[in-house]
């Protein structure tokens, strides 16, 4: 009863954002009214200099680059340094990618830059940097959390370990992963708009000009983006995180 | 079938396991008993490698098992544990598969052996098969634990207490169970147990280990009449001995042609001479509840019928202490 009521909810909640979203990426203007009170000056209240809806695909296609890419290389390294052949080198791989966390963001851009040019490249190097620790974390915390009897019973009756990885140890692994990747993600939809300060092109964008321009509209209008973006990949990644969990607590 | 050799396994300064040898014939149900960390797991996973051993060897149908790769082997082998370690995520119908869906076999063939499993230990397929491990009793868990180790018809069952973890009623009940479901399928079973009630219900033969090697390894019988050391004396429980050893034997080998009973209407039996008609015994009893029933009723003579309630023969008190003459 409840949970049928808090899955209304969340639906609804969905609907919502995602329709509010749309409106802000394809008709910018409809919010031309209340954010015009925030300007001054006969400064414009909509962010005219690009198209809303190439800043935010450029932004979704970096978070989106640079967050699979650290799944795929998190996913590998956890998964590697929990097999008894690997499990020497966990506290190195636990130190490098706590080290990409703890490094700030946009130190990492400083540090890129000069490596790899202006544009999407150092914000992807940065992005991918931090974003790797939830996921490497919870892929390791996923691994280590299924029972040792579920694992010795699948050796006992005779399954390989690559099966047992891809039959039993990752399907019970996977919601605690997507949690780190949503984290991982969520985090690095925040973080790409200092990108725009290297010349990437995402709705930092906005944001920056708006500081330049003292133009609170431009502000507003680029962190709401941004935030509502978040939610959105937020509320998709919590559906499939619940789906993952589904057989086990029917 | 399968034949162990001067198994032996260290953990750095520790022998788990030193210099274990026995046999276990087709269709034998063998228990390795003894007191928590005497080896008897350490045994059992090197036989199924799971453990590799330090030395000695084991062999099945007559080949080194290091000549099998480890999966292949255990594919032959069915392993049932302790903490069951159902696959949460599977049904039931799911997990009593995998070993089948392992060896290739056609889906028909797992669909059938899974119906066919699930009737045998008492599970409706209708009702389990689509369950999930945690929408199950434990006593059914482990039901479905030992199907499943059961599924890939192994030339040997590999069990690790696996009714462990059962309040005593279920465990009794379960063990019982599949006391009938081995009979049925002559399944040649090693099972580890701590428990000597358990081994001497389930096993033909018990091979008492203590600090990683066998003591003595015989019958029930032999173990309660004769125990080689003090040990198993303490093992086997020297206070209700007797009581063991009969629970061990039934009523019709001791029986004797009754004479002088003759049958009342209701069921009841009443010797000649006697005042008060008796209930008689069942020819499936064993000497032990025999002789319980002959003390409660203060008599040294009770009647044994078979299931259609006809008289077979009569037990005697005299001959049940008889049976147990030799001991100390
Ligand atoms: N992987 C291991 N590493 C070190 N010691 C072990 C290991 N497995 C078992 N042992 C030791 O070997 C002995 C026998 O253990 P085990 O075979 O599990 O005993 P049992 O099953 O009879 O209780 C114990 O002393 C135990 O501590
Ligand atoms: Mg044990």
């Amino acid at each position: 009863m409840i949970a049928q009521r808090r899955r209304l909810l969340r639906i609804g909640a969905a609907g919502i954002a995602v329709a509010l979203f749309a409106v802000m990426v394809l008709a910018p203007e409809a919010f031309e009214r209340p954010l015009a009170a925030l300007t001054k000056f006969g400064q414009p209240a909509i962010y005219d200099r690009d198209s809303i809806l190439a800043l935010t695909l450029s932004h979704m296609g970096i978070v989106a680059a640079a967050s699979l890419a650290a799944l795929v290389i998190a996913l590998a390294i956890g998964i590697f340094v929990t097999r008894p052949a690997g499990a020497q080198y966990l506290p190195l791989a636990r130190a490098v990618a706590n080290l990409g966390q703890t490094f700030p963001p946009i130190a990492m851009l400083a540090v890129a830059v000069p490596l790899t040019g202006f544009g999407a490249r150092p914000t992807l190097v940065a992005l991918f940097a931090y974003g790797l620790l939830p996921i490497f974390e919870n892929t390791i915390a996923g691994l280590k959390g299924v029972s040792p009897q579920v694992v010795e019973a699948a050796r006992g009756m005779g399954m390989t370990g690559r099966r047992i990885l891809r039959e039993i140890e990752l399907p019970l692994a996977l919601p605690v992963i997507i949690a780190g990747f949503r984290v991982s993600i969520i985090v690095s939809i925040g973080t790409a708009t200092i990108g725009s300060t290297v010349g990437a092109k995402g709705l930092g964008e906005i944001i920056i000009a708006g500081l330049q321009a003292d133009n609170l509209a431009y502000v507003l209008q680029g962190g709401v983006l941004v935030a509502m973006l978040a939610i959105l990949v937020d509320l998709g990644l919590g559906f499939l995180e619940r789906r993952a969990r589904q057989p086990r607590s029917a | 079938m399968i034949t162990v050799e001067a198994l032996t396994k260290t953990f750095g300064p520790v022998r788990a396991v030193d210099g274990i040898s026995f046999e276990l014939a087709e269709g034998e149900a063998l228990a390795l008993i003894g007191p928590s960390g005497c080896g008897k797991s350490t045994t059992l996973r090197m036989i199924n490698r799971l453990i590799e051993p330090s030395a000695g060897r084991v062999l099945i149908d007559g080949v080194d098992t290091t000549s099998i790769p480890p999966a292949t082997l255990r594919l032959r082998m069915g392993y049932a544990i302790q903490g069951i370690g159902l696959f949460p995520h599977r049904t039931v119908a799911q997990n009593i598969a995998t070993v089948p869906r392992l060896l290739g076999w056609p889906r028909a063939r797992i669909a059938a052996r899974i119906e066919e499993l699930l009737e045998l230990f008492g599970l409706p397929p209708a009702v389990f098969a689509r369950k999930y491990p945690h929408e199950l009793s434990g006593g059914q868990q482990q039901r479905v634990g030992v199907a499943r180790a059961m599924a890939g018809k192994p030339a040997v069952l590999l069990m690790d207490e696996p009714f462990g973890a059962l309040d005593p009623i279920t465990r009794t009940r379960l063990q019982d169970e599949f006391l009938a479901i081995r009979r049925r399928m002559g399944t040649t079973v090693l099972i580890v147990t701590h428990d000597m009630d358990e081994a001497f219900k389930l096993a033909d033969r018990l091979a008492v280990m203590e600090k990683g090697r066998i003591v003595q390894l015989d019958t029930p019988e032999a173990l309660l009449r004769h125990p080689a050391s003090a040990f198993v004396e303490s093992l086997v429980g020297s206070e209700d001995r007797g009581l063991k050893l009969l629970s061990l034997a039934g009523v019709t080998a001791l029986m004797q042609p009754a004479t002088g009973w003759t049958a009342e209407a209701d069921g009841t039996f009443r010797k000649a001479g006697a005042d008060a008609s008796l209930a008689p015994l069942s020819a499936s009893a064993s000497l032990r509840e025999a002789a319980s029933r002959l003390v409660f009723a203060g008599v040294d003579e009770l009647p044994v019928v078979d299931e259609a309630g006809a008289m077979v023969g009569a037990i005697a008190m005299e001959r049940i202490i008889a049976f147990g003459g030799g001991g100390r």
